[in-house]
């Protein structure tokens, strides 16, 4: 095996400096099943659901999906790795369970330190302004009050919320749709991140929003150690990772270079 | 082959081989039971936030808005007065409406807390599968909020029951001690139903019956007196019954000619005690064992 004294490969190139590439996700074969309750299916009557316990079978309207079966891969520092598929092929679903935010049901994922999951879903309470919801929200990501009341202003001004009028002491649900996702972002985005997962939030946003982000992404990428970009949006990804991974109803279909990779699914989306 | 033969001595290990290597850890792992309670005491801000927002935020809508908080508790006092106070005039009991009231509102504590914290998982989802934080946060802030609420009808029983002609005592301080115990309890058994009603969603329809019931075995509407023609063993069942004594203990202190199951002060606050420390610390452990399945719904 010592036999190979010669320069590091195209591959590895990416990561010149470091001898050792260090794992920073190392994903090992994950299933998860998601368990759906159903509102009204068929058989819902009071005989049904009688007739249920007595010959004692599962409801119907409990359905499982299997979005995730059997995904392996291992991600290294200093790496931004983009997931790519359409959709409901797993993809934000295997970004929570690295984020440890929904259990694997089969298999493992082990992190260094703790993931963050930067998303434009984070649940906030409707009937509260946006500047509770600021505060609230920088709470719940762990950062101190002291913190928090520095940088509250901070994000309401990056949300550019308060562009037409004073929309932060208004309650969200007063806000369009895009404000809101805007919103959310900003707080999401006020952390730093060890191994930072983000997921769509790029698309958020009118266009002076997005070059905002886009630029606060960077420099949160420059701050992580590995970067996952999940995204319909080919050309952010193409941006922004060396490396892509193609999942396709719950599997890996392709693991390399982005190029490669893009083009592959290019191929595959246009033939469809 | 051996293109990083060099560089990688991590060739050939298997995926587990290799997290093991650099000292990864399984993504969402519990932590150790002192571990949790160190993250939890670290989000202590969050918690008081939040149940703090969903005070504001459920009478956000109401044109009466925070008023509700003094409203709610009134109206229902003055519902069940009307049907057994002057209805069906239950005369067996001196200074009937003070007994109702706290009787009531001291229940309606443990009842809104356990109704709240049934959904306070399920409810939460998203936010759950959006962030990291230890997720007793959510059961606690509902205890939470439920206490603010308490501490409001508080003002409003303290108003009723010396306009009722009850003397002002020292002893009226005993209530601090004896609601913070029935708070303890009350956060342990939130915590456990808020497990048991992330996994079934049926937990939600049941639960109004069970706080019915529990609510004619606490004495909350008619005297205890009657609990004494129950046969011996279903007498010391209802004196042990978690919710009777903390109404007693409330009665005891509040009211001068309140009848009693419990004849024995000292009985009142170490079972008052008991429940508090056996439902706290248990439903903490129960919840914490069930802390990474929470995303999963």
């Amino acid at each position: 095996m010592a036999d190979h004294f010669d320069a590091p490969t195209e591959a590895s190139a990416t990561m010149t400096q470091t001898q050792e590439r260090i794992p920073t996700v190392v994903v090992d074969d994950a299933h998860i099943i998601y368990r759906v309750h159903q509102g009204a299916a068929g058989g819902t009557t009071p005989v049904a659901a009688l007739r249920r316990l007595v010959k004692r079978t599962h409801a119907p309207n409990v359905r499982e999906v299997h979005a995730v079966k059997g995904v392996s891969f291992t991600a290294y520092r200093g790496e931004a790795i983009g997931l790519i598929g359409s959709n409901g092929s797993g993809k934000s679903t295997i970004l929570r369970a690295i984020a440890g935010l929904l259990p694997v049901n089969r298999g493992a994922i082990h992190t260094q330190g703790q993931p963050s999951l930067l998303g434009v879903n984070a649940a906030l309470l409707n009937d509260l302004s946006g500047e509770r919801n600021v505060v609230l929200g920088c709470l719940a990501m762990g950062m101190h009050p002291d913190d928090v009341a520095k940088q509250a202003a901070g994000i309401i001004d990056f949300s550019g919320i308060n562009e037409r009028g004073d929309f932060a002491s208004l309650p969200m649900r007063t806000y369009s749709s895009g404000m809101a996702a805007r919103l959310r972002f900003s707080i999401a985005a006020a952390k730093k991140h060890d191994v930072l997962l983000i997921d769509e939030a790029l698309a958020t946003g009118d266009k002076g929003f997005r070059k905002r982000s886009e630029q606060r992404v960077r420099e949160l990428r420059e701050g992580a150690g590995t970067v996952f970009l999940v995204s319909h949006q080919l050309s952010s990804v193409r941006d922004t990772c060396e490396r892509t991974i193609w999942l396709e109803s719950g599997l890996i279909r392709m693991d390399g270079p982005t190029d490669e990779v893009i083009r592959a699914y290019e191929a595959y989306a246009n033939s469809k | 082959m051996a293109t990083t033969a060099l560089v990688d001595p991590d060739t050939g290990l298997t995926q587990a081989q290799l997290a093991a290597r650099h000292g990864l850890r399984v993504a969402g792992e519990r932590p150790s039971l002192v571990e949790y309670s160190r993250r939890l005491w670290a989000y202590r801000h969050f918690i008081a936030a939040y149940a703090n927002a969903k005070l504001v935020a459920s009478y956000s809508n109401a044109k009466l808005g925070q008023l509700w908080q003094v409203l709610t508790p009134l109206t229902n006092a003055a519902v069940y007065y009307l049907i057994f106070g002057v209805v069906l005039s239950q005369n067996e009991i001196p200074n009937y409406i003070a007994y109702l009231t706290t009787g009531l509102f001291i229940f309606n504590f443990t009842q809104s807390a356990v109704l709240a914290g049934t959904q306070s998982i399920s409810s939460n989802l998203g936010l759950i599968r959006a962030l990291h934080f230890p997720r007793a946060s959510l059961p606690l802030s509902t205890t939470l909020t439920q206490f603010q609420q308490l501490l409001a009808s508080m003002v409003v029983l303290i108003g009723i029951v010396l306009a009722t002609g009850e003397p002002l005592t020292w002893e009226w301080l005993l209530l601090v001690p004896a609601l913070f115990l029935q708070a303890v309890f009350n956060a342990g058994v939130v915590l456990v139903v808020a497990r048991l009603g992330s996994k079934s969603s049926d937990l939600k329809q049941v639960m109004p019956f069970i706080m019915r019931t529990w609510m004619y075995g606490s004495g909350v509407l008619y005297s205890v007196s009657l609990f004494e023609r129950l046969p011996s063993w279903a007498t010391t069942l209802v004196q042990y019954n978690p919710l009777l004594v903390y109404i007693e203990l409330a009665r005891y202190t509040l009211l001068e000619k309140a009848p009693l199951l419990n004849e024995s002060l000292t009985q009142l606050w170490l079972v008052g005690a008991g429940w508090a420390l056996v439902a706290g610390i248990g439903g903490f452990i129960y919840f914490w064992r069930g802390e990474q399945e929470y995303g999963r719904g």
